[in-house]
Parts: C-alpha cells; structure tokens; sequence
C-alpha cells in the first residue's frame, strides 16, 4: 500500500479535478432541485434554475444555506432521497441551539469514511497500525467516521469511544497502538496522565495522532507531541457537511487538505456573500458534491479561514485550508479591524489567564471601545495596585500584538462574568444601543 | 520580626466593600488594621488580624481572592518627627517601600505597617536606629 488511500483523487491535476467537480455539481443540483423543497424554493426566489448550472464556474449563482436553514427545516425538510434509501443518522450534540440531524444513505457512509481513510494514510497509517479510536461513538461523528476510515485503512481498529483514560492507557501500552485519534484535550489529557504515572514520550508505541472535533493551537500541538512522542495530524469536519473528514493534514502540517471531490470549498466576505479569491480570509462554505442523504448546497460553515493552492510537499494536489481563526457570526468590527472572540482567548490561554472574559464593545465620541474583563485567578493575585495594573497593561500589549488594536483590560473577581446555561456569555455590543 | 497581613481583591463596584466586610465580620474575624488601594478597575482590601491563617480560610472559603504577606509594623512614638525618622532610616538602608498605613494595637500602642521590598533588612536597619518592630502576638 502506498501512502495515499485514493491517489487518483488526492494527487490529480487541478484540471481533472475541475472536471470531477462540474459534472458532480451539475448533477448534484438537479437531484436537490428536484428532491429537496426546502432549496427548490431557495433557488426559486434568486430566480435560478438547474440548467443554468454548467459548472463550477456556475456556484455563486446558487443560494445560500445557514444554521438558521437547518433548524427551519429540522428534521426532514433537507433531506435529499426517500427515507428509505437513508442507513444512519448522526448528529451535533445541540449545544448551540437546535441539534442538527444528519441523514447517510450507504453510500455517503462509504464516502465519508473514504475520506476519514484518507485522513489516517495521510499520516502514516497502513494495515500494519493498530488505531485508537477515542473519540465519542454514537450520534457524535467522531467515533464512527475514524473507525469506519480505520477499516478501509485495514488498520486494527480499537472502537474505545472516549472517557475511562486508565483503560486508554491500557489499550495503548497492551495493544500496542500505533494511532491515536480523538479530540485534542483528550489526547492532552492522556498524555499527561501518561507522564504522571511514569510513562515517558519514548515508552509507547504511538506514533501518530489525529485530532480534531474542537478549537486548537499549535501550541497544544507541540505540548502533546511532546507529551506522547508522536506526530499529531489535525482533521476538520462538521456533521452538517459529514463529519471529520472534510479535511485532513498531511506531514507537512501547513493546513489541511479538503477532500473536494466530495466538499467543494469557497471563501466568502460573510457581510457581503460575495464570493473571495483564493488566499483571501473569509467565511468557509461547503457543497456537498455527491451526498445523497443530506446534500448541502453552500452551506455557510461559519469558520473563518484561508483556502491554499499552493504545491505540497506531500504530493496531494487538494487545496489547503488554513485551521479556522474564528466564526464569522463571531466577528466585530472595531474601528474598522476585524476581531475575534478566539483571538482574544488564545491570547489569554497564553498568558496563563482564565478563560473567562467578556468582551464589551461601545462607541464613545464617535470611536469604538473595546473592554475585555478578565476572571483573575487566586495565583495571579498580589497585595500591590502596581502590580496589578502592570498585569493589566502587559495583557493589553499582548492583545493589542493579536488584535492590531489597543483594548482596555480589566481583571474582575472570580465567578463575577456572568454565565448563561451551557456557554458563557463572551460578547456585549452595545454600539447598536446607539444606532 | 513580621505581621501577617491579608489582602483581599475586590472589584471597584458599589457595595463590594461593604459586602466583603460584612462577611468578615459575620464570621467573628477581628480586624486590627484596615487599608484600602486601587485603580479604576479594583481596589486591594488590607488587612491585619489575631488569626491571619483562620482568617484567610474563611475569606477563601467565601469565594474571595486573597494573599497572604509580610509586612513591618513598626512601634511610632508620640513624640513629632517619629515617622520621618523611620521613612528616612529606611531610605538611607535602601529599602523601597511598597505602601504604609496606620494601626493601633488593641493593648493601645501605635504602629505604622510597612510594606518593603526586604523585610530582613529593613527591620535591621530599625533595630539599629532604636526602633522596635513587633511580631504577630505582640500586637494581640
Ligand atoms: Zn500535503
């Protein structure tokens, strides 16, 4: 076996992949046209029409799907065949409102494990690895997309699911895995956990990890690669599209492969819906090229991101994205910069600060303000003002480096911020008080 | 020869002062010394106390963030000039100081407390000038 699992696909020439896209997209709206309701009037009000659709050329003509889509039409009304063609539902855990309900027939299933096999070749893995599959099984993605990628690797698959960490460790040390693969706090968690009871980097057989379902950086990269002695591989997807999957990285570990025969990806401005060119920072959508079950037409993922068609040095010939830097429904524009929640909270991960802050936005003279409050910690505490007030300067600095703009800090009593069921809180906007 | 003085955070909102004393007082702890610092954001609550371990158990206990310090508490005279005498003893030691407030002890005598970058030093340089620095259970 090579290491690639498609290499027909993953390592093709922009131009046959172009093909495979407008003959898919062609297709693949005809079907939702014809199926789906729900987007048949979508693209009915923008006044197009199927056969006004040749070729990839052809997407910006096509409606858009957000969220909002998704719950309007909860449970069925996206749904792209008959039920009786569909073999599985998945589905988001809800946090955020309605939960989304994910419909595959057989053969999406057979196609979002081929990417998740995909995934596991692009690092390193081969039908002599033993894969751990610790993510969550169930209605989550996570657990089933790499245990079926697993598979068709022919990897010996370890169906863990997640949680019981000492029967983790176990498995990994008795069984001798080779592939780790679940959400990067977990794999953080096992890694110290490891360490902790006397077991070092160099003592277990891992050598790879693959990780995704959640936010992480390149410094929590470094500390698990430490703390496990391995490579870890980054991978993005979200149950609307699929699941993991979508895209994968490679061993160059500069952005992540999308899988585009099956996700055609765009840039969008997310104010505009304008359609950006490659290498812009934009809002990341996704058509689902040949789903059949729940067949997404530009769906608006939310993330916000670059796209790269820059060479790899891996051989894959799929565009690149960068790792999402934040939500598009997240985003502030302040004093004409635009900004993001998690660039803040990266910033205080970093400086060893609470996660729990609240962003205040308003508009003084004319000129937008923006305050950050900042839960101190007892260990951050001292009996000076200065101090104090230093930390709060130096945390300022550290954001105004991120931010290109200059915030106010204010570090407040712990538990003061207040916290809504589930997420917290992060963000007040009262500029539109005044408008 | 140091006093355990607690510093509690409180934010710079109504009432929070209040709030945090009211709680010291509800379970028993018998404040010697109060002092208060702050900027915009929040203020530094100082206090000194019989029991400063206890004390800082139950301010924790309450939620609230709190540090535990050496401080000097230096005996003042009642004659004029005492206080320069100490500023300058201190000055001439190069010792900088942090902050300082006032304190009666409940035997009746006059303190002042220092807040200084080297406590060991600091009182030296008193004891040389004559001026006695007390610990934790002369003050009580
Ligand atoms: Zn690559």
């Amino acid at each position: 076996m090579g290491k690639y699992y498609q290499p027909e696909i993953e390592c093709a020439s922009a131009e046959e992949l172009r093909k495979i896209q407008s003959e898919k997209l062609v297709k693949q709206v005809k079907r939702v046209y014809e199926n789906v309701a729900y987007y048949r009037r979508l693209m009915e009000e923008k006044g197009v029409r199927p056969e006004d659709i040749r070729s990839v050329e052809d997407l910006h003509k096509l409606p858009f799907l957000t969220k909002a889509d998704l719950r309007d039409a909860y449970p069925y009304g996206l749904l792209g065949t008959d039920l009786k063609n569909c073999v599985r539902i998945q589905s988001t855990s809800g946090t955020t409102g309605r939960r989304v309900v994910a419909f595959y027939t057989q053969a999406d299933v057979e196609l979002w494990e081929d990417c998740c096999a995909r995934a596991i070749m692009a690092a390193g893995g081969t039908q002599e690895d033993v894969c751990q599959v610790a993510y969550g099984y169930g209605l989550f993605t996570g657990g089933p997309g790499l245990n079926g990628g697993s598979h068709k690797v022919g990897c010996l698959t370890l169906p863990m699911s997640s949680g019981n960490t000492e029967r983790q460790i176990q498995f990994i040390q008795d069984l001798q895995a080779t592939i780790l693969c679940c959400t990067p706090s977990y794999a953080a968690y096992i890694g110290e956990t490891m360490n902790e009871m006397g077991i070092g980097p160099g003592e277990n057989t891992l050598k790879a990890g693959i990780f995704g379902a959640e936010p992480w950086t390149e410094e929590m990269r470094r500390n698990i690669e430490a703390s496990l002695g391995i490579k870890a591989y980054d991978i993005y997807g979200l149950t609307e599209t699929t699941g993991p999957g979508v895209a994968f990285e490679c061993q160059e570990q500069t952005g992540m492969h999308i899988n585009e025969d099956h996700f055609l990806p765009e840039i969008i401005d997310p104010e505009t819906g304008e359609a950006l060119p490659e290498g812009s920072k934009g809002e990341l959508v996704f058509t689902n090229l040949d789903k059949e079950g729940f067949p997404l037409i530009r769906y608006r993922t939310r993330d916000i991101c670059i796209l790269s068609r820059k060479q790899c040095s891996c051989g894959r010939t799929l565009i690149k994205m960068s790792k999402p830097m934040g939500r598009s429904d997240d985003m502030m524009i302040i004093r004409g910069v635009n900004v993001f929640p998690s660039q803040i909270e990266t910033v205080l991960i970093r400086e060893g600060y609470s996660v729990n802050y609240l962003i205040e936005v308003d508009r003084k003279n004319n000129v937008d303000t923006l305050d950050v409050s900042v839960e101190l910690t007892p260990d951050q505490f001292t009996d000076t003002v200065k101090e104090l007030t230093e930390k709060e300067k130096a945390l300022a600095n550290a954001m105004k480096t991120m931010l290109g703009i200059n915030p106010r800090v204010h570090l407040v009593a712990p538990k003061s911020i207040a916290r809504s069921e589930g997420k917290a809180v992060r963000v007040i906007d009262k500029r539109k008080l005044h408008d | 020869m140091s006093v355990k003085q607690i510093a509690v955070f409180i934010e710079n909102k109504k009432g929070r002062l209040a709030e945090v004393t009211r709680y010291i007082a509800d379970h028993n702890v018998n404040l010697r010394a109060l002092s208060i610092a702050d900027n915009q954001d929040f203020g530094i609550l100082r206090i000194i106390c019989e029991d400063p371990v206890a004390a800082n158990g139950i301010l924790r206990e309450g939620g609230y963030i709190t540090t535990v310090t050496d401080v000097l508490a230096a005996a003042i005279s009642d004659k004029p000039g005492s206080l320069a005498q100490i500023l300058e003893v201190l000055s001439e030691a190069g010792v900088m100081i942090e902050y300082t407030y006032a304190f009666l002890s409940a035997k009746g005598g006059a303190y002042m407390i220092f807040r200084v970058d080297d406590n060991q030093s600091a009182a030296a340089a008193l004891a040389g000038a004559g001026i006695k620095t007390v610990d934790q259970e002369e003050l009580f």
